[in-house]
């Protein structure tokens, strides 16, 4: 599996990667490409995560068929499974209705697991816009979604959007007339929010899987909408 | 007073829009965490609490990850599930595997 | 105390500041705001950081907050809002009526 790894890692919260624990490289440099091993030093903390893991398994903690299954499921998850559900909604009011109950149990009828934390869906109307955020840490629902963004884990999209979130979407592209009202959720609590974005115009008559292609993991955030290219 | 972590509403540059791959080393710690909440040997609580405590400048230099596995240790460390001594011995036992790894040509191509 | 609550009550934020592991943002700390929904019942964060149970579970609610309350000069119109998971024991419930 290839990895363009280039050791920003979440430095969007604008540090220098000053981690002083065994980096040889200046901040910023990127590594060159290697397809096997990890790319770049072997950092003391990767050393620490490779130690952990040894003890654990040493002493019965995790299992080893555990933790191979738990990385493949890591490397399953992606936005593609959030989209389906969303084209699913926008085609089925009862799904629709059952998706905003229980995200968990609706994506559990499309065959998807979405995991052991509840998850809930905040849904876009005409006139009012849903955005997520989690100041306090960077909790996502990255048991359906896969990894968050680096962007939504750093400090500048954790402390401005609460603050100027209109600002904040307009750098993402995302211009809002003030008529609508933007409604921007802070996950403080244990429980998960993905966006239920509007159907855009232009899409009648057409099947789920032509409708999920225009839902992006941004969507699902909020800092997006779905748009629909250009014929 | 407010913690450092606690950071809603405060000003901050431009969001830049970086991303990466998660490197294998990174999925190792999410997987980590999975298993240790679902064995219940500890929780994302005490995962946020030993990422908080770090402190300001560790959080703002240490890369996500890094947060993470730094904050697991600690909590494995204070439950008695490990000790300081065989962390400090599996670093380098893991250091010497990667050595190993390193000099076997097979299993690297350097770029 | 808790009866109290329940979705279209008026609260504010306790105006605490503790040492330790909370899940109530800074930015809502005595800040009014109204309560739209349950959002969850979970055990108290601030127990299970430190490897204690944190049961029986607290109530969570969805607190709405004009943006214009947390900040004055918010830039945007009156009706943008932030909405908030907020563990009962941080809410005080206000006499007046939404």
């Amino acid at each position: 599996m290839s990895h363009d790894h280039d050791h920003t890692h979440d430095r969007g919260h604008g540090h220098d990667h000053g981690d002083g624990a065994g980096h040889a490289h200046p901040p910023g440099q990127r590594h060159p490409f290697q397809p096997d091993l990890e790319d770049g030093p072997y950092t003391w903390h990767m050393a620490l995560t490779d130690a952990v893991a040894a003890l654990l398994l040493e002493k019965g903690v995790i299992g080893a068929d555990e933790l191979r299954r738990t990385l493949e499921d890591i490397d399953a998850k992606s936005p593609a499974d959030g989209a389906r559900l969303v084209a699913r909604a926008w085609v089925d009011p009862a799904f629709r209705a059952r998706l905003l109950e229980d995200v968990n149990a609706a994506a559990a009828e499309l065959g998807i697991d979405a995991g052991g934390i509840p998850i809930r869906a905040v849904e876009c109307r005409p006139g009012e816009h849903h955005v997520i955020v989690c100041t306090l840490c960077s909790c996502y629902p990255r048991l359906l979604l896969g990894a968050a963004p680096d962007w939504y884990k750093a400090r500048a999209y954790r402390s401005r959007v609460v603050r100027e979130p209109r600002a904040v979407l307009a750098e993402f592209g995302l211009e809002l007339p003030e008529a609508i009202r933007v409604v921007v959720h802070d996950s403080t609590a244990e429980l998960r929010f993905m966006v239920l974005p509007e159907r855009p115009a232009g899409t009648d008559g057409w099947d789920e899987e032509r409708l999920a292609a225009l839902v992006t993991r941004d969507c699902l955030i909020g800092v997006a909408r779905p748009v629909v290219p250009p014929a | 007073m407010r913690r450092h972590h606690d950071m809603g509403g405060l000003p901050a540059g431009p969001v830049e829009r970086t991303e990466h791959e998660h490197a294998p080393w990174e999925k190792r710690v999410d997987a980590i965490l999975r298993l240790l909440v679902a064995r219940q040997v500890m929780t994302l609580d005490e995962l946020r609490r030993g990422i908080e405590e770090l402190g300001p400048g560790a959080y703002d230099e240490l890369s996500y990850f890094e947060r993470w596995i730094r904050s697991i240790s600690h909590v494995l460390l204070e439950k008695g599930v490990v000790t300081v001594h065989e962390l400090a011995l599996a670093i380098e036992a893991a250091k010497a595997r990667r050595a190993a790894a390193l000099a076997c040509p097979k299993t690297v191509a350097q770029a | 105390m808790s009866a109290a609550l329940g979705p279209g009550r008026k609260v504010r934020v306790r105006a605490l500041a503790p040492p330790g592991h909370c899940r109530t943002p800074w930015y809502t700390r005595g800040r009014v705001g109204v309560i739209e929904a349950l959002l969850d019942r979970e055990p108290d964060p601030e127990e299970r950081a430190y490897g204690r149970p944190g049961l029986p579970a607290l109530r969570v609610w969805r607190v709405s907050f004009a943006q214009r309350e947390l900040w004055p000069d918010y830039a945007g119109p009156a009706h943008d809002r932030v909405a908030v998971g907020i563990f009962e024991p941080w809410l005080e419930p206000l006499e007046e009526a939404p």
